[in-house]
Order: C-alpha cells, then sequence, then structure tokens
C-alpha cells in the first residue's frame, strides 16, 4: 500500500510537474495564462495514437515526431493568435480558451468522441520495493526524470536559459538592456509547449486518450501554479509534488476517493492561499499589503 | 398628474435615450423583445430567447464584477449552480413554491458571494481568477460523492415550473433580463459603480481617500452573485431538471467568453454578445451538416472577433457611432458640432 501510494504519486506528480513548469515558465516570460496549454498535451496524446497505432510508425519516432509536431504547432498558435493581441489580458485568456476549444472539436470531428487506448511501449513489469510496477511506468518516470534534469540544466547553464530567467525576473528591464524579448517569448513558448508535449506522450499509453482530457489536467496544472506561486519554476515542481501525492493518497486512502480526490487537492490549494495569497513561493505584490 | 409623468418620461427619453444612437438601439431591442410574442410564439424560438435571457444576465453579473470592480471571477458559475441547486431541492423536498425558492436560492447565493468576496480579498489577478475558477470544481465533487442528497451524475429531476406556458415564461425571462441589467447598468454608473471603477485602476488611492475598499469588492462579489442566482434559480425551473451542468467550468467559461467578446465594463456588451452568438449557435445547429461543427463554429468566431476588436464587440461599435467630449466625458453622436451637455467644440 505504502509503495502504490509512493511510486503512483511519484509519477502522477512528474506529469504534472512537467505540464505545471511548462505553464509557470511562460507565464513568468510573457504574462500569458495560456488555457490552451494542456489541450497542446491532448493532442500530443492523439498524434501518438496516429503515427504509433494507425500509421505504424515504431513508437520512439512516433514519440519524437509528435513531440516536434506538437512544439511547432505551438509557436505557430503563439505567432497566430497569441502575440496579435498580448496586450489585452482578458484577451488572451479567451483567445487560449477558444484554441482548446477548437483543438477539442477537431478531435472530435476527426476520432469521435470515444476513448482511445494505446498499448504499452514497452511490456513486462519489474518488482521494485516488494511492488509490481509496468515498465511502462518506470520508463515514463525515468523520461519525467531526464527531462526535468534537462530543463534545468538549460535554465541554469545555457545563455537561452539565463535570458529566460531574466525576462522573467524583469521585463522591461531585459528589454531596456536590448534583449529581444518578444524573440524570447517565443522560445519559452516553443520549450512551455514541448514540456506538455512530452507529457502527453508519455501518458498517452498509461490512461486512455479522450477529447476531453486535457480538462482534469488544466484544473490541476492551474491550481498547482497557483499554489506553488505564479511564475516560480521551484514552486511548480514542489507545487506538483504537494498534489500529485495529495490526489493519490485520497484515491487510496479514502471511501469514494476518486471523486473526492479533485476536490481535496483543490481544496488544499484554496488554503494555502487564504494564507499565503502569493502562493509558497511566489513574489509578493509590493505596492499591497 | 398622469400628463405630467407622461410628459417628464417624454423629456427623459428625448434627452437621455433618443440622443445617442447606442441607446436607441438598446431601447429598440427591449422593446423588440417585449412585442415578440405578439407576432410569434414559435415554442422554439421563445425558448432559444429565454435561454439567451438567462445567460445574458449572467454575463452581466459577470461583468459587473470582473469589468467594473476588476475581480476577474472564472468561477461564476458557483453562483449559477448554488441558486439551482439549493432552489431546486427546496422545490423538490419541501415543496415550496418556485416563486419562493428561487429568491431564497439567490439569497443562498449572495451569501456565498459575500464568502467567496472575503476569501478573494487579498488575492490578486491571476490568483483571483484561478481560485475562483476551483470553487465551483469543488462543490461538484463534493456533490458527486453524496449522490443522495444532490443526485449526483443526474442531478435533481422533476422540478416544478413557474408556469407551464412558454409565454409567460418568455416575459418573466425577458422582464427579468432587462429590470436586472438596467439596474446593474445604473449602478455602474452611481458613484458605486465610480468606487469600482477607481479600485479596479489603482485600490492604494482609493484606499488613501479613505474608502474601505474591502467592503465595496466584497459588495461587488454579493450582488453580482444575487443577479447571477436569481437567474440560475429561474434557470433550474424553466428546464425543470438542475445537473452538475450548472457548476461546469465550461459555464464559467461562457460567462467570460461573452464578456471579453461583448466588451466589458459595459453590461450592454456582454447582453449584446449573448443576443448575437447564442441564437447564431442554435441556428446552426439545426442544419446537420453544423451540428458537429457547432463549438468549433463558436470558438472560431470568438478568436476572429477577438484578433480584430480586441477591446470586444460593443466598444468597437460605440467607438465609430460615437465620441467621448473631451472636456466633460460625455457621449455624442459622432459628427455633432458641439458637445450635447457642455457645448463645448467637437470639429476636430
Amino acid at each position: 500500500m505504502l509503495q502504490d501510494i509512493f511510486f503512483t504519486g511519484l509519477i502522477n506528480s512528474g506529469i504534472y510537474a512537467l505540464l505545471a513548469l511548462g505553464f509557470s515558465l511562460i507565464f513568468g516570460v510573457a504574462r500569458i495564462v495560456n488555457i490552451s496549454h494542456t489541450a497542446f498535451y491532448m493532442v500530443a496524446a492523439y498524434m501518438v495514437y496516429v503515427l504509433g497505432h494507425m500509421l505504424g510508425l515504431p513508437f520512439w519516432l512516433a514519440i519524437l515526431v509528435a513531440v516536434l509536431a506538437v512544439t511547432a504547432l505551438g509557436v505557430l498558435a503563439y505567432k497566430l493568435v497569441i502575440e496579435p493581441i498580448r496586450e489585452h489580458d482578458t484577451a488572451v485568456l479567451i483567445g487560449t480558451i477558444a484554441l482548446a476549444a477548437i483543438f477539442q472539436e477537431l478531435m472530435i470531428i476527426f476520432f469521435g468522441g470515444h476513448y482511445l487506448s494505446i498499448p504499452a511501449l514497452v511490456s513486462g513489469y519489474t518488482e521494485v520495493a516488494g511492488v509490481r510496477i509496468t515498465n511502462q511506468r518506470l520508463l515514463t518516470l525515468a523520461i519525467v526524470g531526464v527531462t526535468l534534469i534537462g530543463i534545468w540544466l538549460l535554465l541554469t547553464r545555457s545563455r537561452l536559459g539565463l535570458a529566460i530567467r531574466v525576462t522573467a525576473g524583469d521585463r522591461e528591464v531585459a528589454n531596456l538592456m536590448g534583449m529581444n524579448v518578444g524573440g524570447i517569448a517565443m522560445w519559452t513558448m516553443g520549450i512551455s509547449v514541448g514540456l506538455a508535449a512530452i507529457a502527453g506522450v508519455m501518458v498517452a499509453p498509461l490512461f486512455v486518450v479522450d477529447p476531453l482530457m486535457w480538462l482534469d489536467p488544466l484544473i490541476i496544472v492551474l491550481a498547482i501554479v497557483v499554489l506553488g506561486g505564479l511564475g516560480s519554476l521551484k514552486g511548480s515542481v514542489i507545487g506538483a509534488l504537494i498534489i500529485g501525492y495529495v490526489e493519490t493518497m485520497t484515491v487510496f486512502l479514502v471511501p469514494a476517493g476518486s471523486f473526492l480526490k479533485a476536490a481535496v487537492a483543490l481544496s488544499i490549494m484554496v488554503l494555502v492561499l487564504a494564507i499565503r495569497p502569493e502562493g509558497l513561493f511566489g513574489v509578493a505584490f509590493e505596492e499591497e499589503r | 398628474m398622469v400628463v405630467r409623468t407622461m410628459r417628464r418620461g417624454w423629456t427623459l427619453l428625448r434627452t437621455e435615450v433618443l440622443v445617442l444612437p447606442s441607446r436607441i438601439v438598446v431601447l429598440v431591442f427591449a422593446v423588440g423583445l417585449l412585442v415578440l410574442p405578439l407576432f410569434t410564439t414559435d415554442p422554439y424560438l421563445l425558448r432559444i430567447l429565454i435561454m439567451a435571457s438567462i445567460f445574458a444576465t449572467f454575463a452581466a453579473s459577470w461583468d459587473f464584477l470582473a469589468g467594473y470592480s476588476g475581480q476577474v471571477n472564472f468561477g461564476h458559475a458557483l453562483f449559477f449552480g448554488t441558486a439551482a441547486y439549493s432552489s431546486a431541492l427546496i422545490n423538490v423536498n419541501l415543496g415550496i413554491s418556485p416563486l419562493l425558492s428561487i429568491p431564497i436560492g439567490a439569497l443562498l447565493a449572495g451569501v456565498v458571494g459575500v464568502l467567496v468576496g472575503v476569501l478573494c480579498l487579498r488575492l490578486r489577478g491571476p490568483y483571483l481568477s484561478l481560485t475562483t475558477l476551483v470553487l465551483p470544481i469543488i462543490v461538484v465533487s463534493v456533490f458527486f460523492a453524496i449522490p443522495d442528497i444532490t443526485g449526483g451524475e443526474l442531478g435533481i429531476r422533476r422540478v416544478e415550473t413557474i408556469t407551464r406556458d412558454r409565454v409567460a415564461n418568455y416575459y418573466i425571462a425577458v422582464c427579468m433580463m432587462l429590470v436586472l441589467c438596467f439596474f446593474l447598468w445604473k449602478l455602474g454608473n452611481s458613484r458605486f459603480g465610480l468606487i469600482l471603477h477607481a479600485i479596479r485602476e489603482d485600490q492604494v488611492a482609493v484606499r488613501a481617500a479613505g474608502l474601505n475598499t474591502s467592503r465595496y469588492k466584497i459588495m461587488a462579489f454579493g450582488i453580482s452573485a444575487v443577479v447571477a442566482g436569481l437567474v440560475g434559480g429561474f434557470y433550474g425551473h424553466f428546464v425543470r431538471s438542475v445537473g452538475p451542468a450548472v457548476l461546469a467550468v465550461q459555464l464559467s467559461f461562457e460567462a467570460v467568453i461573452f464578456g471579453i467578446v461583448g466588451g466589458i465594463v459595459s453590461i450592454v456588451g456582454p447582453v449584446a454578445a449573448v443576443f448575437i452568438l447564442y441564437p447564431l449557435t442554435e441556428l446552426l445547429a439545426d442544419f446537420p451538416a453544423f451540428q458537429e461543427f457547432r463549438l468549433l463554429a463558436f470558438a472560431l468566431i470568438v478568436l476572429l472577433v477577438l484578433l480584430f476588436m480586441p477591446r470586444g464587440f460593443v466598444p468597437w461599435v460605440r467607438d465609430r457611432i460615437e465620441q467621448v467630449c473631451p472636456s466633460c466625458k460625455n457621449r455624442n453622436t459622432r459628427g455633432r458640432k458641439r458637445c450635447r451637455v457642455c457645448q463645448t467644440d467637437l470639429s476636430d
């Protein structure tokens, strides 16, 4: 039981961390609340289904193509839809909601509204600490870990990462120092959507794929980034761990837990915000209080 | 006496309504809705207009909260749903007439609104939006966990209607919308509304001016919640069943979408957006070929409107037919030589 909770929680948290990091990055750099973030995750899952299952490409190739294609799609969406209305915060919100709805409807038109399942990439299971874990889940865990380390290295060790962190810290000063803030926002959008796509291709074989699969993770991701502090990368990862484990524990320990998992996770977020309005690691608004 | 009241009414109409094309449009729209049943009583058309009236009031109440006071609520369905559920529960379990249960539901929604307002006092910007987004979801999942009371996924069935007559329902819905939206619009232009505007623009300055900003922000939440609750309760009794859809994220987003597409801080904007978009998507759904493209078409329309009119539809139109007097800030018909209020030269 305990080990089950540990591993399931770790996988859930890892997936959430990938999604929340991307969401937080683009919010920090460009102040864009991208509601369509998890819609890209859904599109990536569908692409794996089409490329791997329907066209019969080898799965590693399908995954690679899906991630790259969805990243390109994200940058395209940024250029066509988000950039022209970036000055209007509320318009961006609605624009991205509309974008997510468009993706959802396109998936319904092409694939129907029913559940699709994708066979596991690797079969079999491994016994770890007394519980059986399918190799698929171990693979997911490994890829999530590698991606998180990779994004950490990118942000701390590369010039692009430095540029992203500087822009997130103070966009106006970055602009005054002659940095191409618009270009950095585009790069960040690419990275952000790329992370969502990786999460999408990893969950596709674990769960089922359906046109509404973006809605539940979206709510949880919003809760995580708000809990951790908007724009804070450390906060996103820690928030993902908290929410991921709370959800898992609710499912395992509370009767009727699968109904209540969202309620418990979200209540914790509301509670934290009632005490710390800027989230765990967010920056306080200095002009108030 | 009667003559004097009529004369005063005519003067008011002439000096306040007929001078501005946008107000003439609103007047024509209101009168048109009221006389429509004289020409057609097609139940399908009336149903569309009843639903449009409900959503228009709902979106307008969102605008009052998000637009005027700047507290961009992403979970407005919470108030709609609270009232719908509680009114239906009272009606089904205690047998209380809808005429009483709807106001009770709306009051409960108001209480919830005040509580949410208190919770949100310290939250700002996106934090507030995302916290409010989450609240109805928490309520829905609790409702799913206690299906004995709330009916779980199926919701509450066999809710009583106020009246079975479609035309009577139509008049209730339309009058409710006209009265409530006029009330919100008047309130938005009153001293109270002015303070809300100021809080949205600079809360610290308002506090420095000695006003209790917390009280105004909470009141905005409460008023908006009561209005949303009134139509929410009516919705439950009109549709005759209340399910989790009245608390869904989609419903909350609809208020935001209609509000922003129509243009916030106007009350008229969301109403116009609903009355244009809602019947349009319903009529499109009549063509079998369009059935599955309905939401897609809706999303594309929203996206296009935003790309060309980022501030919304109503402000865009209004800027083309009217202008603001630079000296007294009153609106004038475009092309006027002098301001209708302060006679400032407008010709440049």
